[in-house]
């Protein structure tokens, strides 16, 4: 076997149960028994299922396990990690599941999926202070419209045709089991202003606001966009809630 | 508090502890309030780096409440030393940041390899022992020595299979290891019983062999049984319960032979309440104690 070839032959084989054991493998009692081999494929494959089902309890929950650990393991062939930080794993296991036609009965799964996921990146994220009120009443009300916000780097928000939030409440631990219209658009605002990560179910208008703010328009131009998404959208209370979430770190005005 | 504190360096933002004759068990989350709340545990703790390679949140706030009351062994899973690529120069920095910013008193690392092509396997995978490895191995640990500015402790791995190709004994190789990078080495016993058990043979003489002066920490833990269907067992190294006792014993052999070394328990799946961890940690501690009298003058070297 020449230098090296030893992590091709792990790499071909290890993630694909009916590859061949790779070639210069040995036992200490003559032959290379299958099952040898087979810890490691075991333990690779099991450690980041499991590494899965840790970041997506609630998706795992909905599913049940057994069905869980099938579609982790498919994602996992197909898409094994790139960093050695697991934290970041399963980005994309959102879109792997809106792509998996056995999961097309449970079309809000991708969503709960995209909204634990957020949850875990704010759980790592850099800590920074939430916004101050008195940041915000220091602008002059005329500045005011001009006004733009820096986002808090634990904010994420995610928008769903589902009702993606409630049934990542009544999934993420063991709750008795309750009834979900789950045809009822929800928006997840995922923050975590303290050591604390905070869900908070927000309104169409209200994504649609912070949104705006996020992507760096200033108040006006969210708040303009928020009242054609949703005639309803209440500018005092959506400002009520940028300072209460913990979504942003400061504002300014740009002379 | 029992431990020794010497003066706070100006430029330390953590008390020096002495690690010497103590025991420890690895840090789980879960176990936060439990130990916050435990005055009586006076051993170290050992955190697996990449856990804490966040930007922050509550692990950085855990770690440092912990790194203040105890010696802290920061432990590497993922460097993959034993790879044919380059390390990752960015995971590289980050291990370095790690030890800059928690001044862990003992660090370590596996022989062993998990990245390939951007591509990580998540397990601590093997590695033919010969002499282009050898050299890998070596420009490996050179450059995370330089890049934390002190010696890392390489720890002997379990194996379940052999290569064809290797050149060297595990022992002979990870002794020419350290000749060449003045590491230090993690010396799993419970690797050792493994990987000894899985080959057909003796761990005493792996023992024997091993270059025990070089060792800054001893790992112990629990493992599972198989067999290999072919008639022979095959231990599995799965940090899932208690020491065994064939461990306990080696551990005893290796302590009456090499006096105190910090010893930590490695407890990872299925992971129990801290009671149980602390009390395998006393165990470890009792035997250190029931030795330590015969080193008074320090450690005797194999």
């Amino acid at each position: 076997m020449p230098d090296a070839a030893y992590e091709q032959g792990f790499r071909a084989a290890i993630l694909d149960p009916t590859a061949e054991t790779p070639a210069g493998l040995t036992s200490a009692f003559g032959g290379m028994p299958r099952k040898r081999f087979d810890v490691y494929r075991n333990n690779v494959t099991v450690s980041l299922t499991t590494a899965l089902a840790d970041i997506f309890p609630a998706v795992s929950r909905i599913v049940g396990e057994e069905r869980f650990a099938d579609l982790a393991r498919l994602f996992v062939r197909a898409h094994p990690p790139e960093s050695p930080l697991l934290f970041r794993y399963g980005e994309n296991f959102a879109a792997f599941i809106e792509a998996f036609a056995p999961a097309a009965t449970m079309p809000y799964l991708a969503d709960v999926a995209r909204l634990e996921h957020a949850w875990l990146t704010a759980y790592h994220a850099a800590d920074a202070a939430p916004l101050a009120p008195e940041m915000l009443s220091a602008i002059p009300p005329e500045e005011l419209p001009h006004a733009k916000f820096e986002t808090h780097p634990a904010t994420v928000l995610i928008r769903s045709q589902y009702a993606a939030v409630s049934i990542f409440n009544a999934n993420r631990e063991e709750r008795e089991r309750q009834r979900i219209n789950a045809g009822i658009p929800e928006n997840g605002l995922v923050t975590r202003p303290e050591l604390a990560v905070r869900l908070t179910a927000v309104t169409g208008g209200d994504a649609t606001f912070l949104h705006a703010l996020m992507s760096g328009n200033t108040l006006a131009e969210a708040a303009e966009a928020a009242v054609v998404a949703d005639t309803a959208f209440d500018l005092s209370a959506a400002i009520g809630l940028v300072l209460t979430s913990g979504a942003f770190v400061a504002v300014h005005v740009e002379s | 508090m029992n431990h020794h504190v010497s003066t706070v360096n100006a430029a330390q933002r953590f008390p020096r502890f002495a690690i010497e004759g103590l025991s420890g068990a690895s840090f789980k989350p879960e176990h936060f309030e439990a130990i916050a709340n435990d005055g009586e545990f006076d051993g170290f703790l050992e955190v697996h780096a990449e856990n804490y390679m966040g930007d922050g949140g509550p692990p950085h706030r855990q770690l440092a409440a912990m790194r203040g009351r105890f010696p802290l062994s920061l432990h590497g899973v993922c460097m993959s030393i034993g790879g044919q690529g380059e390390l990752d120069s960015d995971h590289l920095a980050r291990f370095a940041a790690l030890v800059r910013r928690y001044e862990p008193t003992l660090v370590s690392e596996h022989l062993a390899w998990s990245t390939h092509d951007d591509v990580f396997l998540n397990d601590l995978l093997p590695l033919p022992y010969t002499s282009e490895t050898l050299a890998r191995v070596t420009t490996h640990i050179d450059q995370v020595q330089e890049a934390i500015g002190r010696p890392l402790l390489l720890e002997n791995p379990s194996t379940y299979l052999l290569f064809e190709e290797s050149t060297f004994s595990e022992t002979d190789f990870l002794d020419e290891v350290t000749e060449r990078t003045g590491c230090g080495l993690l010396l799993d016993v419970n690797n050792v019983f493994v990987s000894a058990t899985n080959h057909g043979t003796s761990a005493l003489d792996y023992l024997a062999q091993f270059p025990l002066e070089k060792v800054g920490e001893i790992h112990l833990a629990g493992h599972a049984e198989q067999d290999d269907g072919e008639g022979h067992v095959l231990l599995i190294d799965s940090h899932d319960g208690p020491v065994a006792d064939p461990v306990w014993k080696l551990y005893e052999i290796v302590i009456g032979q090499c006096g105190p070394i910090p010893t930590l328990v490695e407890w990872d799946n299925d992971v129990p309440g801290w009671p149980v961890l602390k009390s395998e940690a006393a165990a470890a501690r009792a035997i250190m104690n029931r030795h330590a009298g015969t080193f008074m003058l320090g450690r005797r070297h194999a």
